[in-house]
C-alpha cells in the first residue's frame, strides 16, 4: 500500500507538470498578437526551400540499431533485480554473492558476444 | 471504491481509449503512437495490482523498445505510402469478431474468478524476485541470454548488406536553391521521381 502511495506522489508531479504546461500555453495564447500569414507555415522562414515530401523509406541499417536497443533493453531489465539483491547477499543467504555475480556476467557476456558479432560484421559502422 | 479502484478504472479507460484510437486512426504513424499509449496504460494497470517491477518492464521494454521497433518497421516498409488514408474493407466483421471475443473472455474471467473473496494485494518485492531469479531460475535466465543472442544474430544476418551495396539506392530528398534552376527542370524531376525512374544512385551531400 505504501508503495502505491509513493506512485501517487509521482502522479501528482505528472499532473502538476501537465497543468503548468497548459496554463503557460493558455496565457501565451491570450497575450500574444495573432497575425497569421502563409509565409509562417513554410518549413523554413528563411533558408533554402525543401523539395519533395518528408515521407521517405528509412535505410534498413537503422533497424539493426533499433534491434540492438531492444536486446540490451531486455538485458537492462534483468539488471534491476540483480542490482537490488547483490548488495545484501552473504554466506547466510540462499545464494552467494559470487554466484550471482558470475551468473549475471555470464548473461552479459553472452549478449556482448552478439555485440562483438555485430561489430565484426561491420553493421555498426557507416561506410 | 478505494483509491486503487479509482486509479484502476481511470488507467483502464485510458488504455481502452488508446486501443480504440489505434484501430480507428487513419494515419499509420498516429496508430503506432496510440499503440504506445495503450502499452503505457497497461503499465499503469499493473501499478494498483502492486506489480511495480512488471510496470517497469512494461514501460522499458514495450513502450520503449517494442514501440520503437514498430516505428522502424513502419518507416522501413510502409513509409512511401505517406499520408494515404487507412481503411479496412472488413470493418463490420472485425468489430463482430472483437466484440464476440470480448464477451467470451469477460464471461470466462467473471465466471472463473467472479465469486472469489477479494484481498489486499501485496505483490512480490523486487528483491524477492531477484532472489527467485538467481536461486531457482538461474538456468532459464542463462538460456534467455542465448535466446536473445540468437535473435540478435538472426536480425544481423537478415538486415546486413553483403557487400555494402546490395539494395537499390533510395530516392533522397534533395534540397536545392530554387533560383539556381529553371522551373521546368523541377517539374521534369518530379515527374521522374513519381514515375519510379528515380533511384539512379545520385546523392547530393
Amino acid at each position: 500500500m505504501s508503495n502505491f502511495e509513493q506512485w501517487g506522489t509521482l502522479a501528482i508531479f505528472v499532473i502538476v507538470g501537465c497543468l503548468l504546461y497548459a496554463v503557460i500555453m493558455t496565457v501565451n495564447r491570450i497575450m500574444r498578437p495573432s497575425v497569421p500569414s502563409p509565409q509562417k507555415l513554410t518549413t523554413y522562414e528563411c533558408g533554402v526551400e525543401a523539395l519533395g515530401v518528408g515521407w521517405a523509406q528509412t535505410n534498413i541499417r537503422y533497424y539493426i540499431f533499433a534491434f540492438l536497443f531492444v536486446i540490451f533493453d531486455v538485458e537492462a531489465i534483468f539488471l534491476f533485480p540483480w542490482a537490488v539483491i547483490i548488495g545484501d547477499l552473504d554466506a547466510t543467504t540462499r545464494i552467494s554473492p559470487v554466484f550471482a555475480l558470475v551468473a549475471m556476467f555470464l548473461f552479459i557476456g553472452t549478449l556482448l558476444e552478439g555485440l562483438a558479432y555485430a561489430w565484426k560484421k561491420g553493421v555498426l559502422t557507416w561506410d | 471504491m478505494t483509491g486503487h479502484d479509482v486509479v484502476f478504472v481511470l488507467v483502464g479507460l485510458l488504455t481502452a481509449g488508446g486501443a480504440v484510437l489505434t484501430v480507428t486512426s487513419k494515419n499509420l504513424m498516429h496508430a503506432a503512437l496510440f499503440f504506445a499509449v495503450t502499452l503505457g496504460g497497461i503499465a499503469g494497470v499493473f501499478l494498483p495490482l502492486a506489480a511495480d517491477f512488471l510496470a517497469l518492464v512494461q514501460i522499458v521494454v514495450y513502450v520503449g523498445a517494442v514501440a520503437v521497433l514498430f516505428m522502424f518497421g513502419l518507416m522501413l516498409t510502409r513509409a512511401p505510402i505517406g499520408r494515404e488514408a487507412l481503411d479496412g474493407q472488413n470493418r463490420g466483421l472485425a468489430m463482430a469478431v472483437a466484440g464476440g471475443l470480448f464477451v467470451v473472455l469477460s464471461t470466462l474471467v467473471i465466471g472463473a474468478f467472479g465469486d472469489l473473496p477479494t484481498a489486499e494485494v501485496t505483490g512480490p518485492r523486487i528483491d524477492d524476485l531477484g532472489i527467485a531469479i538467481f536461486a531457482d531460475w538461474v538456468l532459464p535466465f542463462e538460456v534467455l541470454s542465448m535466446l536473445l543472442l540468437a535473435a540478435l544474430i538472426g536480425a544481423i544476418v537478415l538486415a546486413r548488406r553483403e557487400t555494402g551495396e546490395s539494395g537499390e539506392e533510395l530516392t533522397v530528398t534533395r534540397i536545392e536553391m530554387a533560383q539556381d534552376r529553371d522551373p521546368d527542370a523541377l517539374e521534369r524531376e518530379q515527374a521522374a521521381l513519381t514515375s519510379g525512374s528515380g533511384g539512379d544512385g545520385e546523392e547530393h551531400a
